[in-house]
């Protein structure tokens, strides 16, 4: 009896953990695997437009059948081919880092003013970080067109100035991106930088002052780099997105803003080559994910011997 | 009162030398936190040398005022001066302090020699010269083998000597320690209140170190500042403290009491006798004491100064004798803890040292007891 009840329990437990991996399989595990599977197929005008991978193949005369796999490498080598993917793959990546960089310059004395702020104002401003995810996205992005078109805001005021004379737009430009982006992003930056800044010890500075160090060295001595865990965890929610980012450029951006979200829109709505879409996406999977995913192993085994 | 020093008692000490100047002078600080004060009026001059330490409970002011020291916390009134220079405005990187913190505050990114060398760096001291110097701290506190860890992988007496090198390294004048002891377990406590001495003798820093330790206090100290309430109740020696304490609150913080309510019957200059309801007697004291006759006041009586008999000693005359019985015995292996309940109710605390192996007890439960003690053992409270 008591080894039937402690049987339901495991498999109690066992469920509890079994559903977030249910979870992952069904919806992460799955989809990656069908793409994977398309990515290596050929396209095909038909529905869907691409052949099986693994085909049932029937000869009537010889009375024999066989199970047909092919694999179609050519989308994988087109990648490297074609300057179009590579260079969409760099131009992602800069306007990544690009948008990466602006957020740790802006985030990190936003979340160093909040942490440093009195207890019962930190609730409030971070609320205030967090507040435009009430709005719609698209509906902040169009404010941001509204913004920085010609006859906009910005034109208007440089205008107003006297800076300019000549209208002056900013929106459809690499420009447009890099403010998008950047706000859009901005909260997933002060947020983790916040946790770590909140969390660091006021004595510490304390002790520097006392041995010394002058506050601007005791920041980048101390406090800095106590706070690098945020950093990176920052840098990484916003870059990984940033990378595959599709809407902000496509609103903000000018038709030469290249980057390998719109190249798979494009590979996938306009050219329907589902198979040329899904290697382009698995593509900027591995690339980015792999080497991050190792460089996160790695940081989460220092700061477990870190304890 | 004439008062002897124990520690060294060849030499006057600064504080009674009147061609001393101080080297840490307080004058009339007060800190307030919005309307709470947390240091009230406070007025102290510590020498060099010294190891001074400020004694209070929680809230009592002495770590504000250690953080005022060490340039954490400014003053809302009164100044403060260090080797005769006025510290307003002068920020903390600029005194010529150093400080062991509570928490230590170790650099958990450093390993313990980064840690110590960082206050070299700061002064821009030769590369060569700060790994000397941090080897020789290290040495000095025994931690050389453990220059490369990081203070994660340390124990908390190794951080202990860790931030004391830390804070010692850059050899200043004036090293403020807060609760320099209060993470450690008792019996390595007991180790290094020896060994933070030594240190201090060697190496002739002024020490002030703040506790609520009263034990702690009394073992390192030359002298002690006694803090209630963001005021000081007395400053004095720790035999003065213990044995001459001033005030009521002083008398009950360090070490146990019997306090005794009474009237003066008869102030005399070489003696004083007072008539307590409290204690069934009358105490005699045997040299005079300012106030006024009839005045009520407490007296106060250590109690290891009691000495208990079944019989009354011979030459007792009825005055500082007691009567009662005892309730409960303590036997603490080194000494024995009695509660006596006297005739008029009050109950008395006395420790006696357990001198003979005792399995039989010549003093038990229940038993008839005299209460005596000499005319020197009666402290009268004033205040």
């Amino acid at each position: 009896m008591k080894d039937l009840l402690s049987r339901v329990g495991l498999w109690r437990r066992g469920a509890v953990i079994a559903v977030p991996y249910l979870w992952l399989l069904l919806f992460f595990l799955v989809p990656f695997l069908i793409v994977f599977g398309i990515s290596l197929s050929e396209a095909v005008i038909a529905q869907p437009p691409y052949a099986p991978l693994v085909d049932w193949l029937h000869d009537e005369d010889a009375g024999t059948s066989k199970l047909q796999l092919v694999l179609n490498l050519s989308n994988y080598l087109r990648l490297g081919e074609d300057e179009l993917y590579v260079l969409a793959y760099l131009n992602s990546l800069k306007i990544a880092l690009v948008t990466t960089v602006c957020c740790l310059l802006i985030g990190y004395p936003m979340a160093y003013a909040i942490a440093k702020a009195e207890p019962a104002k930190r609730g409030p401003l971070m609320m205030l970080v967090i507040l435009p995810f009430w709005t719609s996205f698209l509906i902040r992005i169009y404010a941001w067109i509204g913004i920085l078109k010609a006859n906009g805001v910005v034109d208007n005021l440089l205008r107003w100035t006297g800076i300019t004379t000549e209208p002056f737009e900013l929106l459809y430009s690499d420009w447009a991106v890099y403010i998008g982006m950047t706000y859009c992003y901005l909260p997933f930056m002060v947020l983790p930088l916040y946790a770590t800044l909140e969390k660091l010890d006021p004595t510490l500075l304390e002790a520097a002052a006392d041995l010394g160090c002058r506050p601007w060295k005791a920041f980048l001595t101390v406090t800095l780099p106590l706070s690098l865990p945020g950093i990176v965890a920052g840098s990484l929610l916003v870059f990984i997105p940033s990378v595959g980012e599709f809407v902000t450029p496509e609103l903000l951006g000018g038709p030469d803003t290249l980057m390998i979200g719109r190249v798979l829109w494009n590979e996938f709505f306009a050219n329907r080559d589902w198979p040329v879409a899904s290697a382009v996406a698995i593509a900027l999977l591995l690339f980015l994910v792999v080497p991050i995913m190792a460089f996160q192993h790695v940081q989460g085994r220092q700061t477990e011997a870190g304890r | 009162m004439a008062v002897q020093p124990i520690r060294k008692p060849t030499r006057l000490e600064p504080w009674q030398d009147p061609a001393q100047t101080p080297y840490v002078r307080i004058e009339k600080v007060t800190k307030a936190f919005g309307d709470f004060v947390a240091v009230d009026d406070v007025s102290l001059s510590i020498y060099r040398g010294e190891f001074f330490a400020l004694l209070g409970g929680s809230g009592s002011g002495k770590t504000t005022l250690l953080r005022m020291l060490a340039g954490f916390e400014t003053p809302t009134e009164g100044k403060i001066y260090i080797d005769g220079v006025d510290m307003a405005g002068i920020p903390p990187y600029e005194r010529p302090v150093n400080m062991m913190f509570q928490s230590y505050a170790l650099f958990p990114h450093m390993s313990v020699e980064q840690n110590v060398a960082f206050g070299l760096r700061q002064d821009g001291v030769p590369k060569g010269e700060i790994r000397e110097r941090v080897a020789e701290m290290l040495d000095l506190v025994q931690l050389g083998r453990f220059a490369k860890r990081k203070p994660h992988q340390l124990s908390g007496g190794q951080r202990q000597r860790v931030a004391l090198a830390r804070s010692l390294v850059k050899r200043p004048k004036l090293l403020l320690l807060d609760e320099p002891l209060g993470a450690l377990d008792k019996r390595l406590r007991e180790q290094t209140q020896f060994e933070l001495v030594n240190l201090q003798e060697k190496l002739g820093v002024t020490f002030i170190v703040v506790t609520h330790d009263q034990e702690e206090a009394m073992t390192m100290s030359s002298r002690i500042a006694v803090m209630n309430h963001g005021v000081i109740a007395q400053v004095g020696t720790p035999t003065e403290i213990y044995e001459y304490p001033q005030s009521r609150f002083v008398a009950e913080f360090i070490g146990s009491v019997n306090m005794f309510e009474g009237r003066v019957v008869e102030d005399e200059a070489d003696h004083v006798l007072i008539r307590s309801e409290e204690a069934g007697c009358n105490l005699y004291i045997d040299h005079g004491v300012s106030g006024p006759e009839g005045a009520t006041v407490a007296v106060a009586v250590r109690p290891e100064k009691i000495a208990l008999s079944k019989e009354p000693p011979p030459g007792a005359d009825g005055r500082n004798m007691a009567r009662g019985i005892v309730r409960e015995i303590a036997y603490l292996g080194d000494v024995s803890i009695y509660l006596v309940e006297l005739n008029t109710g009050k109950t008395v605390r006395v420790t006696a040292p357990n001198l003979t192996r005792r399995t039989e007890m010549p003093i038990t439960w229940d038993d008839s007891v005299y209460l005596t003690w000499q005319p020197f053992a009666n402290v009268v409270l004033t205040q």
